[in-house]
């Protein structure tokens, strides 16, 4: 997910579901291009929540959604990404990223291998460029398509099986980060069990014709309410997760960012995508920045930008995402520091208003994630 | 209630005896959303006009709040410091952020009334 901000009103888009978010009260903003909620009258704390405690529903229909088929799919994403597709099995979801020459990170992604296609998932500010990425990419070796067409959304949440499973009963077979094509509420979908909040939870493609009918089909669950972008936000950052455009971008690599997980033994080993010679180098000898988690001492948020002093007063990095975490119970933070700072347990100051605010350096998620594996 | 004095910044002002007791509107703590911290000033701090006086955040973002006129801080409301959604439930009453012992009650003349304030709010969509 994008954090920047479309202002252009002439130009705004919307997604199927704009007329659901006006009826139930919605605060609109626009977020890169689209009118979109930040929040419903509930607001952002009882949206989180609602969604640690039950479930949550998210339309996240401004992602793009492309789809690659024809011979040799996986082997051309390959040259863009280092995660290891040839070896994705049918079914299954693997988390890449688009690199860029210099290692950087151009957007971050999701790959499902749908047998005979394979289907990506981009952010909203990025799908343009990523949509140009691979037709050059692939110089029209590829079929390449965006589904403009589609809606997304997002049920998540620990009684989101269970509300799905009354909807669509073959999705009690799907574990983590596989997808399958079943009907939700009657109507044709690609349902993946993935998600951006550490939660249990389901991500639903459907045409744009039907996403009002199935939104509605599972926000009449009792256990289900909605939620916006800024519930969103909060739960991704106390799972983790990077935010493209903030925790990563064109200068971070995957390996800075702690992502080597997504890259398989193959890939590192072969190379072969765009960065990998810097990438490659910084398996080999450690990376000279490193994402981290901050815990803040105290109780106020620290946000994006904050500067990261070492115990020495010796500036070491900066604040990527930062925030209240309701769930952590007080503020959490993440962002990059010199290698030689990143060890979880590490006291280190950061600069708020002027003052030096005591933090630590902590392991990441600061809420644990609860993926349903097996 | 109906004495409150509201500043274009959302700020609304309840002065007693020299007292100024300053707190933020019921439209700004709408447009904020859930408050999760307020940063004080200290007593005893003198602050300017227009300077700023305390940091309130929300899940969001941070915003300043500043002062309607110059004085002395003689009283911070400390029970935001564990229940800052006092913000939002009760904004001109529970909610309210700090008490200025003014040096010029004639600084709060330009301030709006409950119904200039209305009317301004509605002005802004």
């Amino acid at each position: 997910m994008d954090g920047t901000n479309g202002t252009d009103s002439e130009s705004i888009k919307t997604t199927p579901l704009h007329d659901s978010h006006v009826a139930l009260g919605a605060k609109m903003v626009p977020f890169t291009g689209y009118s979109m909620p930040l929040q419903y009258p509930t607001g952002i704390l009882k949206e989180h929540f609602h969604t640690r405690e039950s479930a949550s529903l998210f339309d996240v229909s401004h992602m793009g959604q492309i789809s690659i088929w024809g011979d040799g799919a996986a082997h051309a994403l390959e040259w863009l990404v280092p995660g290891d597709i040839i070896g994705l099995a049918p079914w299954s979801l693997r988390y890449t990223q688009f690199t860029n020459a210099e290692g950087g990170i151009r957007d971050d992604l999701m790959v499902t291998n749908a047998e005979g296609r394979l289907l990506l998932v981009v952010n909203a500010a990025c799908k343009d460029a990523d949509l140009g990425l691979l037709e050059i990419g692939f110089r029209g070796a590829v079929d390449v398509a965006m589904h403009n067409d589609k809606a997304l959304i997002a049920l998540q949440g620990p009684a989101a099986a269970a509300v799905m499973a009354r909807h669509a009963p073959a999705s009690a077979a799907l574990k983590f980060m596989t997808a399958g094509t079943m009907k939700v509420a009657g109507a044709d979908a690609i349902v993946s069990r993935s998600g951006y909040t550490g939660e249990d939870g389901f991500e639903i493609s459907v045409y744009g014709e039907d996403a009002r009918h199935v939104w509605e089909a599972l926000a009449a669950a009792p256990e289900v309410a909605p939620a916006g972008l800024g519930a969103r936000d909060s739960l991704r950052l106390e799972a983790g997760l990077c935010l493209y455009g903030h925790d990563i971008d064109e200068t971070t690599s995957p390996v800075e960012a702690g992502l080597l997980w997504s890259i398989g033994k193959r890939r590192r080993e072969e190379g072969g995508f765009p960065g990998a010679e810097r990438i490659q180098a910084e398996i080999a000898d450690g990376a000279t920045r490193r994402r981290v988690g901050i815990l803040p001492e105290g109780r106020a948020p620290v946000r994006e930008n904050t500067e990261i002093l070492s115990a020495g007063d010796e500036p070491i990095g900066k604040v990527t995402s930062g925030g209240f975490g309701p769930s952590a119970g007080g503020p959490v933070a993440m962002g990059y520091v010199d290698a030689a700072h990143a060890k979880a347990g590490n006291a280190v100051g950061l600069m708020l208003r002027g003052k030096k605010v005591p933090a630590s350096i902590v392991k990441l998620p600061f809420t644990a994630h609860r993926y349903h594996k097996d | 209630m109906s004495d409150l004095k509201f500043s274009n910044e959302h700020e609304w002002v309840d002065v007693e005896d020299g007292i100024a007791t300053v707190g933020i509107s019921d439209y700004a703590q709408e447009q904020l959303g859930d408050v999760v911290y307020v940063e004080l000033p200290e007593v005893g701090q003198q602050i300017a006009r227009e300077g700023q006086a305390a940091v309130v955040e929300s899940v969001k973002a941070a915003s300043e709040i500043y002062a309607p006129a110059s004085g002395e801080v003689v009283e911070v409301n400390s029970a935001l410091e564990d229940e800052p959604g006092l913000v939002n439930g009760d904004p001109t009453g529970g909610g309210w952020f700090f008490k200025l012992k003014l040096d010029d009650e004639a600084e709060l003349a330009g301030l709006m009334d409950a119904d200039a304030y209305q009317e301004y709010v509605e002005e802004l969509g």
